[in-house]
């Protein structure tokens, strides 16, 4: 029952990393850009919902609504001044950029908010403690409940979005070929733009998950980053659809690394990860190589 | 010949500062050495192989572990010093056979898995002091001046040998075809450069010379701990020191590294985080704005060159074929 129950709690985990690694998909997918600050984004998605909540004395799911513009706007101002002259030269510039801007960020927000921990689970009032015992050994809490149903919300609304309307078409015919696309009229900057307001305002969404969910400070970004983009890898980048599974795999991965010894959960993340990149990657090839 | 003359002097020249200056002086200027190292290693990973690496701390890890690790098993500080180099660099060749199977981020940030699996086993290893860390107590044998002394000369001996790998590679038939690839991989592979081994020569070299600086940092330091010596802080720092000075050239990332011991001489003591979003900025600036660096751009415009790696048009006769 302790593994139904942990294969149970993984599934609610891999949603917030499926959630976290969504906006780093959509980028791979229309732009084959890794934003490596994508995980600092999530980060001050969840400090600025964190100083809402403070000023405004709101629940954070509240004030997360309120972050969502800044951060759509953010997004769209941050590919327009970096992510624009990234793509243009190189495949190692974009990801030199973001990594740049990822310290950046880690440091001003290090700056703004000390280095203590912050955690948006007080405010969020008894959704963080809500829980009901199925059986024994099996319990489900409301909160992993709520991610796990916004986590498949948030990726058949994109679905859907990328399917049936306008922008959506645009960004697939710009992630197909963009020279192409602007031929056919579509103005592929102001999509690309678009795309990372999209991908930043999901990673704002995965910021008040972790603050929910646990804890965060101005450092929590690059482990963020790290299991957002297991999550794509597991799922086969640029499928969207494989991002969430990826992320739920994720999350079973660790969880059952936990039931054998707590110090193993970040770990058989990793090494998930890392078969599935050997699988993928290496392999039969691999072998060929050495036997040359 | 001018070149090798001015190099032997400098060395000579770097090799007497033990003998002249205090040993607080030498610390700092075996910091200086260990960052020159470490630029040059990412230099010849990210500007000549075109693998940027978010992940080199896992072998500087494991250069620093590796000399507690032989120091304690009873082998001689700088014996066991030497053995870690070797084994840091022993261990980038299986990582290397899946490592160069992936591309740009999927490298990048495999590399920084790798660094994190090694540094949590690490962390479960109470004989190497687990997550609070360990000291390198045999090197308290050695009065502190001597012992000072000793590791600046390593750290000099180690700069020297990975620059003369880095700078005979470079200049062989090899280099060549490892300039090919930092000009246009797809172009080399397609006159017959096998791309994959001269990556993975530059991958193993780049092991070695991490795992070197890592043995570097704990002689230097007597005390490491998984969250600094494993810290992705290393790679932003060889990341500065090599946009900035230049990526794809010989001098540029000395250039860098000796701009970026400046600044942590001039700030870290305030402690302040300003510095660090002054250096990611800065290097993303670099990224977008200058990408061959301040020595590039000094190379491009002055038509200058301080150390013959690079082969010109008029230069037929040194021209070797491939």
């Amino acid at each position: 029952m302790t593994v139904v129950n942990a294969v149970l709690q993984g599934v609610f985990l891999g949603a917030f990393y499926a959630v976290l690694a969504c906006g780093l998909s959509i980028m791979f997918g229309v732009m084959r850009i890794i934003n490596l600050a994508h995980g600092d984004l999530a980060v001050l998605g969840a400090y600025i919902t964190l100083v809402i909540v403070d000023r405004l004395g709101v629940s954070p799911f509240i004030a997360f609504l309120i972050a969502l513009p800044v951060m759509i706007a953010l997004g769209y101002v941050l590919h327009l001044t970096v992510l624009e002259r990234s793509l243009k030269s190189g495949i190692l510039t974009p990801l030199l950029a973001t990594f740049g801007l990822s310290i950046v960020i880690q440091n001003l927000l290090l700056i703004t908010f000390s280095p203590d921990v912050h955690s948006l689970g007080r405010s969020a009032g008894t959704l963080t403690t809500a829980s009901w015992q199925v059986t024994s050994g099996l319990s489900v809490s409301a909160l992993g409940i709520l991610v796990l149903v916004v986590a498949v919300l948030v990726f058949g609304a994109l679905q859907v979005f990328l399917s049936r309307t306008r922008l959506g078409w645009t960004m697939r015919a710009t992630a197909e070929d963009a020279d192409a696309a602007e031929l056919v009229g579509i103005d592929s900057r102001g999509t690309y733009a678009w795309a990372t307001a999209l991908a930043v305002a999901i990673a704002a969404l995965g910021g008040l998950f972790l603050g929910i969910r646990s804890v965060f400070d101005p450092v929590s970004g690059p482990t963020q980053l790290i299991f957002a983009f297991e999550a794509v890898v597991i799922g086969g980048m640029g499928s969207l659809r494989g991002t969430l599974v990826g992320g739920i795999a994720l999350g079973v991965a660790q969880t059952l690394g936990a039931q054998v010894n707590p110090e193993f959960a970040v770990i058989s993340g990793h090494l998930l990860f890392l078969v599935v990149l050997i699988a993928r990657f290496g392999g039969g090839r691999m072998v060929l190589r050495v036997a040359r | 010949m001018l070149f090798t003359a001015g190099t032997g002097l400098l060395a000579v020249l770097l090799a007497s500062v033990p003998l002249i200056f205090d040993p607080d002086v030498v610390q700092k200027l075996t910091t200086l050495l260990i960052l020159v190292l470490l630029a040059a290693m990412w230099n010849a990973l990210a500007g000549y192989g075109g693998l940027l690496s978010v992940g080199q701390q896992a072998f500087i890890g494991i250069g620093a572990y590796g000399t507690v690790f032989f120091a304690d098993l009873g082998v001689t500080p700088y014996l066991a010093m030497l053995l870690a180099t070797v084994v840091a660099g022993a261990i980038s060749l299986p990582i290397s056979l899946f490592a160069l199977r992936l591309r740009s981020a999927q490298f990048a940030i495999g590399m920084w898995v790798i660094a994190e699996v090694i540094s949590i086993l690490v962390r479960l290893d109470q004989n190497l002091g687990a997550g609070t860390g360990i000291s390198l107590i045999q090197l308290n044998q050695y009065a502190p001046n001597f012992r000072q002394a000793y590791t600046f000369w390593l750290a000099l001996a180690f700069a020297i040998v990975f620059m003369a790998a880095l700078f005979f590679l470079l200049r062989s038939p090899l280099g060549t075809s490892l300039q090919a690839i930092r000009d246009d991989e797809d172009a080399a592979r397609s006159l017959g450069v096998r791309v994959a081994a001269r990556k993975r020569l530059l991958f193993v070299l780049a092991g070695f010379g991490c795992g070197a600086a890592g043995v570097l940092i704990v002689a230097n330091t007597l005390f490491i701990e998984p969250g600094s010596v494993f810290s992705v802080q290393w790679s932003a720092y060889m990341i500065f020191m090599v946009l900035v000075g230049g990526l794809g050239t010989f001098e540029g990332p000395i250039l860098g590294a000796i701009l970026l011991f400046a600044i942590l001489q001039t700030t870290v003591s305030q402690g302040g985080p300003w510095y660090l979003v002054g250096l990611g900025a800065t290097a993303a600036l670099f990224a977008l704005l200058l990408p061959r660096g301040l020595w590039g751009t000094i190379e491009e415009r002055l038509g200058l060159r301080l150390l013959p790696v690079g082969y010109r048009v008029v230069e037929e006769k040194s021209a070797e074929p491939t």
